[in-house]
């Protein structure tokens, strides 16, 4: 079932029109940046925008920057919410129910598909903006790059330290997914499951800029989000990193168990 | 099959089958019987509760009181070994559009647990298509197809994996005359070979020509469940229609229950004796046989009934 969901996925022109998406921001930033070499004041704009101007080794973490607070939860809402509700629209999912699927077995199928698709929109945007890093912005110097911290990062470091930072951001999207899942199974309209999705995450997003809501903060599913820039201090920070892990471990829990309460039980008759 | 459906040769067995949305009772006590072999017509108005039962047949919808077993265990409990044995189409046939219909018949094949060689896969997903009439090489997204295709191509679905029980809900919507003609063809050869097929549908001609047995809901209450033989059978009146209609009904007298223009309907066990004495009394005979009710008749009198 779980392969089935991937080749739906992968067979899906929408998926990579999302992925085309991710890609052409990160191409934008890269070709302005090349061409004006007019970078954000350090401290400020998304995180490594201004130290890839001398060291494009660090663009992918830039590009995952540009794209991690909106495109990308968008995209992973977008999905999420049609897991249930766009077979539901189509009328296919009480097809798949009396093949039959189990209700459980389906959603984690859905729920893996969405991490899946995460972890290929991560990759590629990855992959692609390494490129446009070594070929449009500068070279690394050739003593290493230089970390957050200002110490420098040997290339081994430096690999690895990504590596982690990418399954970082993958975690990241687990509590998106897991709500926008969630979402699916309350409605027929995979755009409103996708909407309502958003909706929690602009909530988030306000609610973080409010200090009378500071004791909700570290409970608020995008406040650790962009904790993959601690992954590069030295010593690595991993405060921020451990709770933005349990965070979107409580978000995964919590709304895929809502999914299931409510899908396992629910009359299907769309 | 498990013993009692051995027993009493039950493929649907309902009791009280009830499911309430809120103060309206969709499905009202319904206790469905539907033996194996049977064309099984399952009347109703749209409305009347016929999908939201062959729902609670599937393990869609859960009953909010009564039981159903379905190829004689109880459903939805048992689904995982009941649904594989049954082929289904549900309120319309539904694709993926931007996939042809064959790569969507693979798909759906692909996703249960009860997997078959690739090459058996294959070979039954061309046979399904060539059956309904589509072309198993046709490459077009399903997106590109008539509605009369995508009726097909749900049929094809249904048809896949040799079910021993069909349950189709509306089987000629959306097809033309000849496309519903083939489609009765094709129906009722699987159930020659043996395939039980329970038959939900509004329209009484469609139901009047392929089944066996005829169940009919109104409201969420079957009213009426028989076999359709039983159902038109002789009502021991003749039907006469003759020029000399004054001239007979002199002659019958009493005997006669409704004149309409020249038909005549008179109260005769034998039709043939009557026909003797009409024409040795000189009474000019155009044409005299048993009376059948139709169908229709026979519905609306439940109705009214009910």
């Amino acid at each position: 079932m779980i392969v089935v969901e991937l080749i739906k996925m992968l067979r899906r022109p929408r998926t990579w029109l999302i992925i085309g998406m991710l890609i052409a921001l990160p191409t934008l930033v890269a070709v302005l940046l090349a061409i004006t070499d007019l970078g954000p004041r350090p401290g400020t704009g998304p995180p490594f925008l201004s130290a890839v101007l001398s060291d494009g080794t660090l663009f992918p973490l830039a590009a995952l920057g540009v794209v991690l607070p909106l495109l990308l939860p968008i995209a992973v809402a977008v999905l999420g919410g049609d897991a249930i509700a766009g077979e539901s629209q189509i009328g296919t999912l009480r097809y798949l129910l009396v093949r039959p699927v189990g209700r459980t077995h389906l959603l984690l199928a859905k729920l893996v598909t969405v991490v899946a698709f995460v972890l290929l929109a991560v990759l590629v945007v990855a992959a692609v903006s390494y490129l446009e890093g070594r070929l449009l912005l500068g070279q690394a110097p050739a003593t290493g790059t230089v970390s957050v911290s200002g110490s420098t990062l040997t290339q081994q470091e430096l690999a690895w330290r990504t590596v982690l930072a990418l399954g970082y951001v993958i975690i990241s999207m687990l509590g998106v997914a897991a709500i926008a899942l969630f979402f699916s199974t309350l409605t027929r309209s995979s755009i409103g499951a996708a909407l309502g999705t958003v909706g929690i995450l602009i909530a988030s997003t306000v609610l973080l800029g409010l200090d009378a809501a500071n004791v909700l903060h570290p409970f608020l599913p995008t406040r650790h989000w962009l904790a993959f820039v601690d992954l590069f201090r030295d010593p690595i920070l991993w405060r921020d990193v451990t709770r933005g892990l349990i965070v979107q471990l409580g978000y995964l829990i919590v709304f895929t168990l809502a999914a299931w309460a409510n899908f396992s039980t629910k009359d299907i008759d769309d | 099959m498990t013993s009692s459906a051995m027993t009493n040769g039950h493929v649907i067995q309902t009791r009280a089958l009830t499911k309430r949305y809120g103060d309206v009772r969709a499905v009202d006590g319904v206790n469905l019987e539907v033996r194996t072999g049977d064309v099984y017509g399952f009347l109703g108005a749209n409305g009347s509760g016929k999908t939201t039962t062959v729902r609670m047949l599937l393990g869609l919808v859960l009953p909010t009181s009564g039981e159903a077993e379905v190829l004689g265990r109880p459903m939805p409990t048992a689904r995982s070994s009941v649904l594989p044995r049954i082929g289904s189409l549900v309120e319309g046939p539904a694709a993926y559009p931007h996939l042809s219909g064959s790569a969507n018949l693979a798909l759906l094949d692909a996703t249960g647990s009860d997997r078959r060689p690739r090459l058996e896969r294959r070979n039954r997903i061309a046979i399904s298509l060539e059956q309904v009439g589509l072309d198993p090489a046709d490459r077009r997204p399903v997106r590109a197809y008539s509605q009369g295709m995508r009726q097909r191509l749900g049929l094809a679905a249904a048809l896949m994996r040799r079910p021993t029980l069909l349950i189709l809900d509306e089987p000629s919507n959306g097809l033309d005359p000849q496309g519903i003609h083939e489609i009765r063809a094709l129906l009722l050869q699987l159930n020659s070979q043996g395939t039980t097929i329970f038959l939900s549908s509004h329209l009484l001609a469609e139901i009047e020509q392929m089944c066996t047995h005829v169940g009919v809901l109104r409201s969420g209450k079957l009213i009426l469940q028989e076999h359709l033989d039983t159902l038109l059978q002789p009502t021991g009146l003749a039907t006469v229609r003759t020029p000399d209609v004054a001239h007979c009904t002199s002659l019958l007298g009493g005997y006669v229950v409704s004149v309409d223009g020249d038909r005549l309907l008179v109260r005769a066990e034998d039709p043939a004796r009557l026909n003797a004495y009409l024409v040795a009394e000189g009474v000019r005979v155009d044409e005299i046989g048993p009376h059948r009710r139709t169908l229709e008749q026979v519905v609306l009198e439940a109705e009214a009934r009910a």
